[in-house]
């Protein structure tokens, strides 16, 4: 029996005419059910490919993704992803967009009432139940996110992918979205990998952070882990030696040994 | 609370308010303040409307007097509005007469000519949507066929007629042909343009929702791509619209634009100004049914 979820020495390159550009060098990792691992890099260190190879929205060149023991390579509700920028269907209402994922994914099994039921309690969960009958269009950003949550959360995924989820939102509705997540991962165990640039949001959300080196051939520089016991509060952690220890770790990683090489 | 306003209401209608009245002050003050509040809003609204409608009335009422003067010179080749009238009265009055087999309202040839347009533009809407849709998801499809379409969508209507007229033997299916080929090259262009602008997001989640391809065809590109296809409805129907005139001028029958080359045969020159104002009044009617179809369907997409 391996790993949970476990990505297998993959490496990606990107061809474009003759011109070849490995993005990403032989990755191994490993999560186990219901941890919460952050991959934090600069910019174009590959991170997003890694999520999205994993997704199984782009191929891998080399190497494999392994999930409960089944090699997945396409993709697939038991991966669903929480994209950047919410990708919500702007035409569908806020119930019409998690219902189309519950719709798709539980068609069979669910009676037509189980699945109305099964969309308001994700929507609840999220506390976004109340603007069920609104358009993308009119809620903020933050609310957007909040949907897409739920839609990811909806197709009961085995793993929960998440996209840089909170980087488009401003400082204060970043936060209420991390404290929700954060409880939502505390409520129901799920297996997450997210996408940060935000040291903080790393060090607060995840049991450990996957530092990447700058691309290309970018490959994991360092694997810290978070012992901080949850549930996690942000005031008192912002205090805490060990969770500022972590935080320092992670800047000196990203700041000194690995800084951003501009136009390199 | 909406007992004693409605009554105080009814009771303040009646002019004389005696003591018989004795309506509470607080629901008097509740009922003047939702009157007031009607008044103006009616009066802003009433001068947008004018604003909208007093400048295109004052504009045509100017247009009709120069009309009427150079009309009524002596020498003059044109008729006059006021001799327009005279003329065609008839027609102007009541689009739907029947007094003959040839002798009919031009609301019942502009029925034909319609039914026609309907025909060929329905044709055209959805092989159009169709082909757009396989060129806006093929890269091959595109460029194989897109500069031939490119070609293709500059060639004039009638230039179509002869060849159309060849193949189906007929007038009828002619015709409806010439519109079918008249309006579909903004269809498919334009559906083309809205299916590769379909944004990958959308893609990543039909990908990971496992969408097949009839799912993702209604579910995501139809929507997706709405605003993009009704630009080229829209520009189709236009299109349409102005073929049908020329194509049954030389195809003959009853139509809108066979009465036109029949009036001109027969010297009615007024006739043929009314029947201008219809197809001008009809165009911009078929305009605006499919802008606002588009808005309504679009509402969701056009916001974001």
């Amino acid at each position: 029996m391996g790993a949970y979820l476990h990505v297998d020495h993959l490496s990606k390159t990107f061809t474009r005419g003759s011109q070849e550009t490995e993005v990403l060098h032989d990755v191994t990792l490993t999560i186990e059910r219901g941890e919460y691992v952050s991959i934090i890099g600069h910019s174009g260190c590959g991170k997003s490919t890694l999520l999205n190879i994993v997704a199984g929205l782009v191929p891998a060149t080399l190497g494999g993704v392994i999930l409960e023991d089944k090699l997945v390579n396409e993709p697939g509700p038991d991966r669903a992803v929480v994209f950047q920028n919410h990708s919500l269907l702007p035409w569908l209402t806020v119930y019409d967009n998690v219902s189309i994922a519950v719709n798709k994914v539980f068609g069979g099994k669910k009676s037509r009432a189980e699945r109305h039921d099964w969309v308001m309690h994700n929507l609840d969960l999220v506390q976004m139940g109340h603007a069920k009958d609104k358009r993308p269009a009119e809620i903020s950003g933050g609310m957007k996110q909040r949907v897409g949550l739920a839609r990811a959360l909806a197709m009961e995924p085995k793993v929960l992918l998440l996209d840089e989820p909170f980087g488009a939102l401003d400082a204060l509705t970043r936060a209420h979205l991390q404290d929700s997540v954060m409880a939502i991962h505390a409520k129901l165990g799920n297996t997450v990998l997210m996408i940060t640039h935000d040291v903080d949001e790393a060090v607060l959300l995840s049991d450990r952070i996957v530092m990447m080196t700058n691309g290309p051939s970018a490959r994991i520089g360092e694997v810290l882990d978070v012992p901080l016991a949850r549930p996690r509060k942000r005031l008192a952690l912002a205090a805490d030696a060990t969770y500022l220890k972590c935080r320092q770790r992670v800047l000196e990683f990203l700041y000194e040994r690995h800084r951003f090489v501009e136009a390199a | 609370m909406n007992m004693p306003v409605l009554k105080s209401e009814s009771l303040a209608a009646i002019p004389s308010p005696g003591p018989a009245a004795p309506a509470p002050s607080g629901a008097v003050v509740t009922l003047r303040l939702p009157k007031a509040r009607f008044a103006s809003k009616l009066k802003p609204r009433l001068t947008a409307i004018a604003s909208n409608v007093l400048p295109p009335l004052i504009m045509l009422a100017l247009i009709l007097t120069v009309w009427q003067i150079l009309g009524s010179r002596p020498g003059a080749t044109l008729p006059s509005p006021s001799k327009i009238w005279t003329e065609a009265r008839d027609l102007i009055t009541d689009p739907f007469f029947v007094a003959g087999p040839q002798d009919i309202g031009l609301g019942w040839r502009v029925l034909t000519s319609l039914q026609r347009v309907m025909i060929g533009y329905g044709f055209a809407a959805v092989i159009g949507v169709m082909f757009g849709t396989i060129i806006g998801q093929s890269v091959w499809a595109m460029r194989g066929l897109d500069p031939i379409f490119q070609v293709l969508r500059t060639i004039s209507p009638l230039a179509w007629l002869p060849i159309s007229l060849a193949a189906f033997r007929d007038s009828q299916p002619s015709a409806i042909f010439v519109i079918f080929i008249t309006s579909v090259w903004p269809i498919i262009i334009n559906t083309a343009v809205g299916i590769r602008n379909i944004p990958q997001d959308y893609r990543n989640v039909a990908a990971v929702l496992r969408l097949n391809p009839l799912e993702f065809f209604f579910k995501i590109m139809i929507p997706s791509a709405a605003p993009y296809i009704f630009t080229g409805l829209r520009i189709g129907i236009g299109l349409s619209w102005l073929a049908i005139v020329a194509a049954e001028m030389l195809t003959g029958g009853v139509g809108i634009g066979f009465f036109i080359w029949d009036a001109w045969n027969s010297s009615r020159l007024s006739d043929i100004v009314v029947a201008l104002v219809y197809i001008g009044m009809i165009g911009f009617v078929l305009d605006r049914i499919v802008a606002l179809i588009a808005r309504f369907v679009t509402r969701g997409t056009a916001a974001s």
